[in-house]
């Protein structure tokens, strides 16, 4: 098995958007930024269909021998207190090249061989999902290694903000210092 | 020739403005100095450079209060990000 060479990162800022940004209710980045054959970030209102999204992932990509992805979800309590609805709000523009810049780090950093990012935004309720990170590779080492990182680097770094709904009244999610230090693991 | 500012989440709410156009403000050449000429308003403006953890974008690109500042760049202030 061989691979492409590495992503040009010089072009990161200035890549070829397949269609305008920012959209209403969120956007999409959508092309062979890197050398990823199907790669795609969306933020997007509705709901995914992880099933569905893995499967596009993988079309006509023999060479892909693991899949790993992460979904995640909105909880039915904060910290202290029960949460009864979640509005998350982004940065239309910013936010697609962020989560887009992240997919050709972990591009450089392990051998994968595509990924795929989709945040939501908007009013979610317990229990919906909020973000869906799939990573695939030949072996599932990599794919896990990337995957994680990718949550991580999304957590601390691309420009989401969510506010709860409680008991107590609305408010803004702190961000967590523990979140910062799990992606301080992977600093060069 | 105008500047954009951009205002998110917490931030957003303080100021009560989630966006505005101005021409760059005389004397004004980096992220700090927009900060400094903003606190000129008063009230909640003057608090702004002072949020904990105030974190700044321009041009969509995360940087520190010494970034340069052009007439026509998109600046953006927001607290850290809880997505994901």
């Amino acid at each position: 098995m061989t691979f492409p060479g590495p992503p040009d990162h010089e072009s990161h800022d200035r890549f070829p958007l397949s269609r305008p940004l920012p959209r209403e209710g969120g956007g999409e980045i959508r092309e062979s930024l890197t050398r990823f054959p199907y790669m795609m970030v969306r933020v997007q209102e509705a709901d995914f269909d992880v099933g569905a999204e893995l499967a596009a992932l993988r079309r006509d990509q023999p060479q892909i021998g693991a899949l790993v992805s992460f979904v995640g979800v909105v909880r039915a309590a904060s910290d202290d207190a029960g949460v009864s609805e979640m509005t998350l709000e982004h940065y239309p523009g910013m936010t697609e090249k962020a989560l887009a810049a992240m997919v050709s780090e972990a591009g450089r950093r392990w051998k994968i061989i595509d990924a795929i990012v989709i945040h939501r935004v908007g009013r979610l309720l317990p229990g919906d999902q909020i973000v869906l990170v799939a990573v695939a590779g030949t072996h599932r080492g990599e794919a896990f290694a990337a995957c994680e990182f990718l949550i991580d680097y999304l957590k601390t770094r691309a420009p989401f903000w969510k506010r709860e709904v409680t008991p107590q009244g609305a408010r803004w999610v702190a961000a967590r210092a523990s979140d910062d230090q799990v992606a301080e693991r992977w600093q060069d | 020739m105008m500047l954009k500012i951009l205002y998110f989440a917490s931030v957003r709410e303080q100021l009560g403005q989630g966006s505005e156009e101005l021409p760059l403000p005389a004397g004004v050449v980096d992220v700090a100095g927009l900060l400094g000429f903003l606190a000129q308003r008063g009230g909640a403006w003057e608090h702004l450079a002072e949020i904990r953890n105030l974190r700044q974008a321009v041009n969509q690109e995360m940087v520190g209060r010494d970034a340069p500042i052009g007439a026509e760049d998109e600046v953006a202030f927001f607290p850290p990000v809880t997505g994901g």
